[in-house]
């Protein structure tokens, strides 16, 4: 069993957002890279996954579709643990151009199951995951929570809108995780970190696809009103605002 | 030409989220001078499918199979592009909520045709065809130019109002013939929530964070939820300390909500807790540190102890509810 997991770059979740070239761009300087926060997760639980001699994993590979400068995005998920890594030397122009690159390496590489993250935190697109699985016609399982196997056959739980389900799909499919799917992030030890130097990484050039999205402009959310503060011994004024100025209760 | 919406049941009953749809894709609609044509998969009777037209839907497809009670993403996607081709619909509305996620990008490389997600008001311009939509976790919004002939929008929940536009729709049964290879779903066992306000529905929400201090502490904002009619939420920590369940924990990576009240108790207003909440319509913040960053985006704040502020607020919604 082979484990892909993809890994999209994002600014560090505490970034100020600040645009350039007339708002039509993200200013990129001073900007900390970071792993997504879902990619990191499923990563983590592909390890655990691979760790678990009962589940019959033999290697987790990460993918990525960017250009050279986010290589240290790959070295550190190979310093976590991952075996091996793609880049697709390309700038990910949107969803529909990064998920056609995906399913490229995908039909010339066999894997059996895929990770995607159920969002990157900068496009928020939600999409990626769900298209690779429609390149390659295969099942998909999308806002996945818990994932494990039994006797080679994925068990997997997935969230809807209103509790939870187990299913079942036959491999290769794609898992499009969210929170629970593992505890806490696995975080890259020193051994990693020397290991990672020599993992290979392996270079792939992209396919001609023409992006169906752009972004052309970027704002600010609209700035809110200042806080009215109300005297912590009067909680009758607060839910009178709420109820005759806010009209939400 | 039409807009095509996809609407969600649960129980034979329409969740509101619908009808936010029919009334955003009636938005569209009116823009591009076109119908609104309404899908609707399960057992559903009429007189519920017939309250869609309240909204603006000139038409409603009724669609039963057995072979779609499991979502499974392959079906609904080769039904939905059928049904889109058949209708030649341009436009097509899906929620941004989790079976929403699963179907649009499906049927985007059915058809070849763009997604603008989450999106939380109508087309900003119909020529280029470009929407609004959220980006960097609500940090963000961004104008987005779809460029193929067909677009897909995922709304995102309780951005758009409800819209009564009544209109004389009709219904269309439809038994299709679904090509049964493509199902690979085997549900193996369901976990309803039963009971409870889903977290993701709720026009009011009451959190709690680091500041309930411990699990034991949580009663009186128990009560203040049951008492608003709200649901119950949490910051990241006190779902990973175990205090509350991990359904409520909101933010970046948990839930996304944007309910008309949002009650933060205790919680510090981390970037990271903003990406969940930030889309609420008002929020309301009991802090002990006047200097907590939740100040900056509530509208309305009590500087306090949350242990003293908390049963005295459930007092006073108890006298007004009298
Ligand atoms: C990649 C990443 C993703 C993350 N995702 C999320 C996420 O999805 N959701 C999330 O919530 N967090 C997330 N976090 C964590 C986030 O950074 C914060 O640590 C977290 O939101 C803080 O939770 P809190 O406000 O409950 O606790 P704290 O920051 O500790 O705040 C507690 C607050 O309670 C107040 N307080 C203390 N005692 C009292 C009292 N008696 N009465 C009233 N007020 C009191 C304090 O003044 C303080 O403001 C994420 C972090 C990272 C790195």
């Amino acid at each position: 069993m082979k484990i892909l997991v993809c890994i999209s770059n994002v600014p560090d979740t505490t970034t100020k957002i600040k645009f350039a070239e007339g708002n039509t761009s993200v200013d990129t300087t001073g900007i900390q890279w970071v792993i997504n926060p879902w990619d990191e997760l499923s990563l983590t639980r592909a390890l655990e996954l691979k760790d678990d001699t009962t589940t019959g994993v033999k290697s987790v590979t990460v993918i990525h579709v960017g250009p050279a400068a986010s290589e240290p995005t790959i070295r550190k998920a190979l310093a976590i643990g991952a075996d091996d890594a793609i880049r697709v030397n390309a700038v990910s122009s949107d969803a529909w151009f990064v998920a056609s690159q995906i399913a490229e390496v995908i039909k010339k590489e066999q894997f059996d199951v895929i990770m995607c993250g159920i969002e990157s935190s900068d496009y928020n697109g939600s999409i990626v995951g769900g298209m690779i699985s429609e390149f390659l016609g295969i099942p998909s399982v999308s806002a996945v929570s818990g994932i494990k196997f039994e006797n080679g056959q994925p068990i997997i739980i997935r969230e809807i809108d209103g509790g939870k389900e187990v299913v079942s799909v036959p491999v290769p499919f794609v898992a499009i995780v969210q929170k629970g799917i593992a505890k806490e992030p696995r975080i890259a030890a020193m051994r990693g970190i020397m290991m990672a130097r020599s993992k290979p990484v392996k270079l792939v050039e992209p396919v001609q696809v023409d992006p169906l999205t752009q972004i052309v402009e970027f704002e600010k959310p609209t700035p809110r009103a200042a806080c009215k503060f109300i005297d912590a011994d009067s909680p009758a004024l607060l839910l009178d605002l709420l109820q005759n100025e806010a009209k939400v209760i | 030409m039409s807009v095509l919406v996809y609407t969600e049941n649960w129980d034979g009953k329409f969740k509101k989220l619908s009808f936010e749809l029919v009334s955003y894709a009636t938005g569209v609609a009116k823009m591009l001078n076109t119908t609104v044509t309404a899908v609707s998969i399960g057992k559903v009777d009429e007189n519920e499918l017939i309250r869609l037209g309240n909204y603006g839907a000139n038409k409603i497809i009724n669609v039963n199979s057995d072979k779609l009670t499991v979502l499974d993403s392959q079906v609904y996607a080769s039904l939905l592009s059928e049904i889109v081709r058949k209708e030649n619909a341009s436009v097509i509305i899906i929620s941004n909520n989790n079976t929403g996620k699963s179907i649009a990008p499906r049927l985007s490389v059915r058809l070849k045709a763009g997604v603008g997600s989450g999106v939380s008001r109508l087309p900003l311009n119909l020529n280029p065809f470009t929407v609004y939509k959220r980006t960097y976790s609500g940090n963000a919004f961004a104008h987005l130019v779809i460029k193929s002939d067909i677009k897909i929008l995922t709304l995102a929940q309780n951005s758009f109002d409800l819209i009564e536009t009544p209109s004389n729709a009709t219904i269309e049964n439809m038994n299709p013939e679904i090509d049964g290879s493509l199902l690979k779903t085997v549900i193996k066992d369901i976990r309803k929530q039963s009971g409870t306000i889903l977290l993701t529905d709720a026009d009011i929400v009451v959190s709690g964070g680091r500041g309930m201090k411990s699990a034991d502490n949580w009663g009186p904002l128990v009560e203040l939820a049951k008492l608003l009619g709200a649901a119950t939420a949490c910051s990241r920590p006190v779902s990973d300390e175990g205090w509350r369940p991990h359904e409520e924990h909101t933010g970046q990576t948990g839930k996304i909500i944007a309910p008309n009240l949002y009650i933060a108790v205790g919680i510090s207003g981390a970037t990271q807790h903003l990406a969940g909440i930030s889309s609420s319509k008002y929020i309301v913040a009991i802090n002990s540190d006047k200097n907590a960053p939740i100040f900056e985006v509530a509208q309305y704040g009590i500087i306090g102890d949350a242990m003293k502020v908390l049963p005295k607020l459930v007092e006073a919604v108890k006298e007004i509810k009298k």
